[in-house]
């Protein structure tokens, strides 16, 4: 038999009955400790202190000191259909970092109401990031039915006013229960205090959601967690390990990897301890190898070539929460990771910051504050593959980082087009702004014997590259030409050493050598450098910075760029200089009297 | 997928991301069913590997079968065996069975501070030579900043409040009151120097979970969990001086399922036979946030 279990956060605005709805439920499903409701009780009757399913709840000493929940609990029970989690969710506004822990793990969300006190601020937050984080389901219990002698119309005052407000986030909430937690009304069994409600009591209402079933229909997505290849035991596979999020493959299928494009087929599904099999659905931590020896990184989305592919941007609209203590804000580099990929990501601008007291709109905020939820525009320093939360929503989620710390999550509802991304914003107004010196670049030429020039050697061999690139300096300079060779580790104790904490540095490194490369061109230098742990899109990056003038890129090795030059693997350095210096000839870089 | 499915999907995405986040990454293994699962669990995520150092803090008072087994299994799955110990406090008989100290206070030299010295690399470690079948003083004394253990929510209050990753400082104190948020797989995978993460797999896993999937893999458990003809055996396993086994005719882990499933021990905590969690309610989680698992 299959035994089910289904999580459960419950929410709602402090003190309207979130620890007591839980402790209720414990007790009266028998999944308490032996005598540990007794125990609790005869405390509080030494102490002359009024008994609290609260207490029950409170393990910790921490806890019992400051009186409220400040984080998310788990407790366990079972009815005859299933096995339940609860995640306790503090009311505090403090601690919505910890009620968002609870829900994003959650199916299923109750959000408690207090009937006398009605709907409070975080009644309508709570509704709201509990959606934004995925709970799609939400039971609203309408507590503390006694303290409004069990009416209707209280009841139905909430009801209809929670109703509106969760229309207007597009959330159908499952069922509106009114309660008293305390009492145990309507939570185990029909209230016969309150015989004008004909809907079921919470506990069967539970009982009748099914659990959520892994989503198999969608199209197939595999975030590339990381690649192995374990030599021990001559064990010679290369794997591609991850969690499928959605959909299913089967071995011999045509995949492809995004955001880099790359494609192959599954050459085997691999898994310990389990018999071979042919296919693989979401849900499932598994590994797979390859037809091909593809170099990847992990981050990558795997799809499968037939389907729908994932988007891929730098930029997009998302809608957040923040809860950073220091602010969201423009000008900043902070670390976005979604699904198993990791890159800075900046805010570009804020579209609308919704107040959870009226759900109005304020454009005019320049930051994301604590405890706000926010439409948001985001750009990546280099693409990202996702999808939108209306299509794949587990694909579409991201959390941020500032400074080590989790600040904030999200889902991107839209992407945008990178025609107008900060890189480009960026070089046009520093080539609007750029003064020149008396000197002009013809007079230079004439005077160097050749034009200013950023040569850089790429490809997957370091010490090819490198030794090229020191070679070609010294022909060159013995040819009397303004060459330098600029080794990457001086850029990064230097100019580099300064930048601090840097969330992605090869991003960094990029950013440097763009703009030295383009100072020192413009200076009429011959600027040579080997980069070896950058991809494609790092050199799109290094051209875009070097405008007006252009890189002149050599690659080394089979992987192709747009290489004005590539070596191949049996010419010597010595042939590949030579090569080179042929080709800056016939570029006109160098005169014809120089070599 | 049925739920055991899931829990061993979560856990070796866990595995999977500790391992990619950590440079100088460990795994206690205290050869108890949980960790010896959670290690099983790493040769899922490795695909029969386990590239990541498991730790072992000996206190010399462990019961010996634990230590036998230990060897044999680093032994069959080609293990990165090390352990640690508290070697001042054993030569000074500064423990409990020596009768010099109290029960938590001996918990505290032979375990906390065994662990807390052995992690940060002050203390000696010893690494098993496969070629020689020895313990020798391994020469990396890097502080560990990752290090995963095998505590489930179910055990006892305190573990309840745990997040999969959970920061702990300089002096492996664990801030109860401001713990990251995790939200859906993104776990605090990025700390400052000088801090280190412990990492939880086996969070969301019970008792019961645990032995259906010992059943299912048929995973190597020591015998001191099963009733070996005397109608005893151990529930939950720790230094002999401290540990009483439960009245149990149990001999397979089939037979554990039924007897937890009928209800034999539902009211009775797992730990009951660990004679350290009675000293006071408080007191394990004090030792907790000093670093005692
Ligand atoms: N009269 C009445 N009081 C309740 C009821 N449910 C909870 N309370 C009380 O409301 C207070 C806050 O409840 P608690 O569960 O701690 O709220 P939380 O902050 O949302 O967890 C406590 O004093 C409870 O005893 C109820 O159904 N009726």
């Amino acid at each position: 038999m299959k035994r089910q279990h289904m999580t459960v956060v419950i929410v709602g605005h402090v003190d309207h009955g979130k620890s007591t709805v839980i402790g209720r439920l414990l007790a009266d499903t028998g999944s308490l400790p032996e005598g540990k409701l007794e125990q609790v009780k005869a405390t509080c009757a030494r102490n002359a202190k009024p008994f609290e399913y609260a207490f029950l709840l409170d393990a910790l000493k921490d806890e019992r000191s400051q009186g409220i929940t400040i984080d998310t609990a788990r407790c366990f029970f079972t009815t005859a259909k299933r096995e339940y989690i609860i995640l306790d969710a503090p009311g505090h506004i403090e601690f919505l970092k910890n009620m968002v822990t609870g829900a994003s793990r959650a199916e299923t969300a109750i959000l408690v109401i207090d009937a006398k006190q009605g709907i409070q601020e975080n009644s309508r937050r709570h509704g709201m990031v509990v959606s934004m984080i995925g709970v799609k389901r939400i039971i609203v219990l309408v507590n503390k039915m006694d303290l409004v002698h069990f009416d209707a119309d209280a009841f139905e005052r909430v009801k209809a006013e929670y109703g509106r407000f969760l229309h207007e986030i597009d959330v159908q909430p499952i069922a509106f229960i009114p309660v008293s937690a305390f009492y145990g009304e309507n939570l185990i069994a029909a209230s016969a205090k309150m015989p004008w409600y004909k809907g079921r009591p919470l506990l069967e209402e539970l009982d009748t959601l099914t659990v959520k079933e892994q989503p198999v229909n969608l199209p197939f997505r595999l975030p590339v967690h990381d690649i192995y290849k374990f030599t021990e035991n001559n064990d010679d596979r290369r794997i591609i390990a991850g969690t499928i999020e959605t959909g299913k493959i089967k071995a011999g299928d045509a995949v492809t990897f995004y955001p880099s494009g790359k494609k192959s087929h599954v050459k085997s599904i691999e898994e310990f301890n389990a018999p071979a099999r042919r296919t693989a659905q979401s849900g499932e931590s598994v590994g797979f190898t390859l037809t091909d020896e593809l170099y990847l990184k992990p981050g990558e989305i795997m799809a499968l070539a037939a389907d729908l592919p994932p988007q891929t941007s730098v930029r997009f609209k998302a809608n957040i929460f923040w809860v950073g203590h220091a602010p969201l804000v423009e000008d900043k580099t902070y670390k976005l990771k979604l699904g198993t990929a990791q890159v800075p990501v900046k805010l570009v601008a804020i579209v609308r910051i919704l107040d959870a007291r009226d759900l109005s709109s304020t454009a005019s905020q320049k930051s994301v504050n604590r405890h706000d939820v926010a439409t948001c525009i985001l750009e990546t320093t280099r693409p990202i593959a996702y999808d939108l939360a209306q299509d794949i929503e587990t694909l579409s989620r991201f959390v941020i980082v500032d400074h080590f710390e989790i600040t904030g999550g999200g889902i991107i509802i839209e992407a945008l087009s990178e025609g107008a991304s900060t890189l480009h914003d960026h070089v046009s107004a520093r080539e609007k702004q750029w003064v020149s010196g008396p000197v002009s670049a013809a007079e230079r030429t004439l005077a160097y014997g050749h034009k200013g020039k950023f040569i850089v050697i790429t490809g997957s061999d370091a010490a090819q590259n490198s030794t090229i690139a020191r070679l070609l300096e010294k022909e060159l300079f013995r040819h009397a030409c303004k060459a330098y060779y600029l080794n990457m580790a001086n850029l990064n104790s230097g100019l580099g050493a300064e930048s601090g904490e840097v969330p992605d540095t090869a991003e960094e490194e990029i950013r440097l050598l763009g703009e030295l490369g383009r100072v020192l061109t413009d200076a009429g230098q011959i600027l040579i450098t080997d980069l070896n742990r950058h991809d494609a899109y790092d050199i799109e990056k290094l051209k875009a910075l070097l405008q007006p003038f252009e890189v002149f890129i050599i690659q080394a090795g089979p992987h192709t760029t747009d290489a004005r030059l590539t070596i191949t693997s049996t010419e010597t350095p010595t042939e590949a200089v030579a090569r080179i210096c042929r080709l800056l000839k016939d570029d006109a870089i160098l005169m014809d009297y120089n070599l | 997928m049925d739920s055991l499915q899931k829990l061993e999907a979560h856990s070796v995405y866990i595995l999977r991301e500790a391992y990619r986040s950590f440079k100088s990454l460990c795994m206690l293994w205290s050869i108890g069913k949980d960790s010896t699962v959670l290690l099983w669990l790493a040769r899922k995520a490795f695909f029969s590997h386990v590239p990541i150092p498991l730790v072992h803090i000996d206190t010399h008072f462990k019961i010996p079968e634990m230590i036998t087994y230990r060897d044999a299994l680093a032994r069959q799955w080609h293990l990165n065996m090390i352990y640690g110990e508290n070697t001042a406090a054993i030569d000074a008989k500064q423990t409990f069975p020596d009768g010099n100290i109290e029960r938590l206070q001996c918990c505290k030299f032979l375990k906390s501070e065994a662990l807390r010295h052995t992690l940060s690399g002050e203390w000696p470690r010893y690494r098993l030579n496969h070629t020689s079948g020895n313990y020798e003083p391994d020469t990396n004394r890097e502080p560990y900043t990752g290090v995963i253990v095998g505590v489930r929510a179910d055990e006892e209050g305190s573990r309840s409040k745990e997040r999969y990753f959970s920061p702990r400082d300089k002096y492996s104190e664990w801030n109860i009151g401001d713990q990251p948020p995790e939200f859906w797989n993104q776990f605090k995978t990025d700390f400052a120097p000088g801090t280190h993460v412990r990492i939880h797999p086996l969070l969301d896993w019970t008792e019961l979970n645990i032995w259906e999937y010992i059943e299912r893999e048929k995973i190597p458990m020591t015998s001191l969990y099963y009733d070996q003809g005397d109608g005893r055996r151990y529930r939950s396993l720790g230094c002999y001086p401290c540990t009483t086994p439960v009245a149990s005719t149990a001999r397979t882990p089939a037979d554990i399922i039924k007897e937890l499933k009928t209800g034999k021990f539902a009211n009775i905590a797992e730990r009951a036979g660990r004679a350290q969690d009675k000293e006071d309610a408080g007191g394990l989680e004090t030792l907790r946030r000093e670093g005692y698992m």
